[in-house]
């Protein structure tokens, strides 16, 4: 029987080229092609939608209200010893001069209520712009200055026509009294927009209209050094001793399945570990940046070690083994020419860590640093906040202010993360295969 | 400095073995690399099978045989560049001017700086032709200045003939260089540390004829002040740069001798058909 099957040549199969085949798989082709597109369409729009309502939300935040009022800096109020002294200077009463600058533009108001009603037009720090400008130049005493001082932020916000005018009179911060007077300064050219500076300048604060991101993002600048201190050179020796020096066997995979696993640990489990560690056992201040960075550098570690040792990993043996082979140590060999191979890869590594770390909110809720904070941190351990918590406490604010401002802090968090991925991608492109 | 083939089938009769012994002893001492009873075995699987062999100063000692049969386990043995390989066991005594290289107490390194190798795929560092030849001579001590560098680097390039191609360009990658190029500067890098032998893995078997016409060309001037070990799997090489040949086979040396006799004159069957191209 197989002689007879042998004996006939076995049948010579061609590939199918037959049109209608041929349109079919160009069909599936096309289908497949415009499934991939719409995927990429789809997510591009989704992100361009989401950053697109967030500089829309900020925009607002940007802008700030000032209104131009006639200061009389009258010596009698500000100085009345006459001696200029600082002390004597800074301890006066300029919230008369605020109120008699208001009551020269509107010398109509006369109830104590509406008075103070007045007074809100303006930030409630109006008079100590005023003591800080005197301080800083002690010649305006007896002069008369058009001074712009710091709408508050509900005529800020009117301003910017996000309070209506035709909302019910209770439920409106601007009653039908106060519209008419900022339209009275509008019309008197004593009301400006302007770039809001302060949101760059300053710490947060209570008032919507003095508070900024300076102080959080001071703070995370702080923390990530201290988490960048420790967690790239730590993720770095760990990672040229598991991948060079390590013996192989049952205790390296240990290590590195426990590493893999670390790397998946939720967040917030590193802030209760640095809470019980770093604060209760080794007394670090509450909320600083100190802490903070010590327990990102912990979530960060694993991070770093993976993809330091992936770096390692890319760096061909025939380099280490010509350098071995010259009578180079394990170390010299490691030193001399895997590391300087290595860095970009683990530099690239160790930023991504960092970005991840700069959007970490939930382990330094954990440690305190959740607190309201009003003055931009000096140092590793003043208490701090970092831009996503300060997100997130703007975000959970009542006032309509906050509302671009939480916007814009979510932009400028948005903007550091997108630079310092630029700067891996940078790095990589840089530094990719030269050997 | 003659070398003497190693009987190496069939046990010495009792009698004439202390003889025996005594003889390759005195063989031991005079050879550059003496090899007695070498055994290898990646994990469990032997590579190398009861290898005796001796290399002579100052001679080309070429290492043919098929494809698998140990001659890179056997020339990495000669430098330790075995112990990288963490499952590679290593048996039997290897001497390097009649010491054990394998002896408790000896260090790798300082053996590597004297006894330097050559890669199958040139393999430069990533670094300028300059620091590429001065990396060894900088570990090692060997230049006091820069001026004494200098001079190691060229002398090395020169020796390596390839000087005249890149003197104007030593700041060049040592990566941008042809591949023959790349080779002869791995040999420059060698020969800066001044070892006592080079080792060499089938060094041209990535380069075209012209590029492995200059490298074999550079292998017979440098005989006279290295000892040099080098495998290949081109039998016509093998005749061309060494004046001794050994032929390997599944893991075990099956003939030695000089380069001429063995290829005109094989004694062992498996040398004659693989020399005759029957398998292999
Ligand atoms: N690193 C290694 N791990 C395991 N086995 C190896 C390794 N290197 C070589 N071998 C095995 O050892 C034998 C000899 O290899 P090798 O010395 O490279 O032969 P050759 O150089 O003669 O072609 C081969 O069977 C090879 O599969
Ligand atoms: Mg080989």
């Amino acid at each position: 029987m197989t002689e007879v099957a042998s004996s006939l040549p076995p049948p010579i199969r061609r590939p199918d080229v037959s049109p209608a085949r041929l349109a079919r798989r160009h069909a599936a082709e096309r289908r497949f092609r415009l499934c991939a597109l719409a995927a990429v369409v789809i997510a591009a729009g989704m992100l361009l939608a989401l950053i697109g309502t967030i500089a829309v939300q900020s925009y607002p935040a940007f802008f700030e209200t000032r209104i131009g009022l006639d200061v009389d800096f009258d010596p009698d109020v500000i100085d009345p010893a006459g001696t200029r002294a600082p002390a004597d200077l800074g301890d006066a009463n300029y919230a008369v001069l605020v109120r008699r600058a208001l009551e020269k533009v509107f010398p109509e108001v006369r109830t104590r209520r509406d008075r103070r009603a007045l007074k809100r037009l303006l930030s409630a720090d109006a008079d100590l712009a005023l003591r800080d400008m005197v301080l800083g130049n002690p010649a305006l005493i007896g002069t008369t200055q058009r001074v712009w001082l710091l709408a508050s932020d509900d005529v800020d916000s009117f301003v910017k026509g996000l309070i209506a005018r035709e909302a019910p009179q209770e439920t409106r911060r601007i009653d039908e009294r106060m519209a008419a007077w900022i339209d009275a300064l509008a019309a008197a050219g004593r009301i400006e927009t302007r770039f809001n500076a302060t949101f760059f300048t300053a710490a947060d604060s209570r008032e919507p209209e003095q508070a900024g991101i300076l102080g959080a993002v001071v703070g995370s600048a702080l923390t990530l050094i201290v988490t960048l201190a420790l967690s790239f050179p730590l993720g770095v020796l760990a990672a040229i001793y598991l991948e060079e020096f390590a013996p192989r066997g049952r205790w390296a995979d240990l290590i590195e399945v426990n590493i893999n696993n670390l790397a998946a640990v939720p967040s917030i489990v590193f802030g209760l570990l640095g809470l019980a560690i770093f604060l209760n056992v080794f007394g670090l201040p509450r909320g600083a940046p100190v802490a903070g960075g010590m327990v990102l550098a912990l979530m960060t570690l694993p991070t770093v070690i993976i993809a330091a040792r992936t770096a390692i990993k890319a760096v061909p043996p025939s380099v280490r083994e010509a350098a071995l082979a010259l009578g180079a140590s394990h170390m010299q060999a490691v030193l001399h020419h895997v590391l300087p191979l290595a860095l970009p890869g683990m530099l690239t590594g160790a930023i991504i860590g960092m970005a991840r770390a700069l959007g970490e909110t939930a382990p330094l809720l954990m440690i305190g640093m959740v607190a309201f904070i009003a003055e931009v941190p000096r140092g590793f351990t003043d208490p701090a906040t970092v831009l996503p918590v300060q997100i997130y406490l703007w975000a959970d604010s009542p006032e309509r202010a906050f509302v671009a401002k939480t916007s814009a802090a979510t932009l400028v968090l948005l903007g550091f993360l997108a630079a310092m991925n630029a700067v891996a991608v940078i790095l990589r492109r840089r530094f990719e295969r030269r050997w | 400095m003659h070398l003497v083939p190693l009987p190496t089938t069939g046990p010495a009769p009792t009698a004439t073995a202390g003889r025996l012994a005594a003889a390759a002893d005195a063989d031991a001492q005079t050879a550059a690399f003496a090899v007695r009873g070498l055994d290898v075995h990646y994990g469990a699987t032997p590579a190398l099978r009861n290898v005796d062999l001796d290399i002579a100063h100052h001679r080309v000692t070429a290492l043919i045989g098929p494809s698998g049969c140990g001659k890179s386990t056997f020339l990495r043995c000669l430098n330790r560049m075995n112990d990288l390989i963490a499952d590679c066991r290593v048996s039997g005594r290897v001497l390097f001017n009649g010491t054990d290289i394998y002896a408790p107490g000896t260090d790798p390194v300082s053996l590597r700086a004297r006894v330097g190798m050559v890669f199958q795929k040139p393999n430069p560092f990533p670094k300028s032709l300059y620091d590429n030849v001065a990396y060894g001579p900088r570990i090692h001590g060997l230049a006091g200045d820069r001026t004494a560098l200098d001079e190691i680097v060229e002398t090395s390039l020169r020796r390596a003939g390839l000087w005249d191609e890149v003197k104007d360009r030593l700041d060049a990658p040592g990566t941008a260089l042809s591949g023959g190029q790349q080779q002869r500067l791995c040999i420059a890098r060698a020969i800066a540390v001044a070892p006592e032998a080079i080792l060499m893995d089938e060094p041209c078997s990535a380069l075209d004829p012209i590029a492995t016409a200059r490298i074999e060309e550079l292998i017979d001037e440098l005989r006279t002040e290295y000892t040099i070990v080098i495998v290949t799997h081109s039998m016509q090489q093998a005749a061309r740069v060494a004046q001794t040949t050994a032929f390997f086979h599944l893991g075990e040396v099956v003939e030695v001798g000089a380069t001429e006799r063995l290829f005109t004159d094989p004694r062992d069957a498996r040398t004659k058909g693989y020399i005759t191209g029957r398998f292999g």
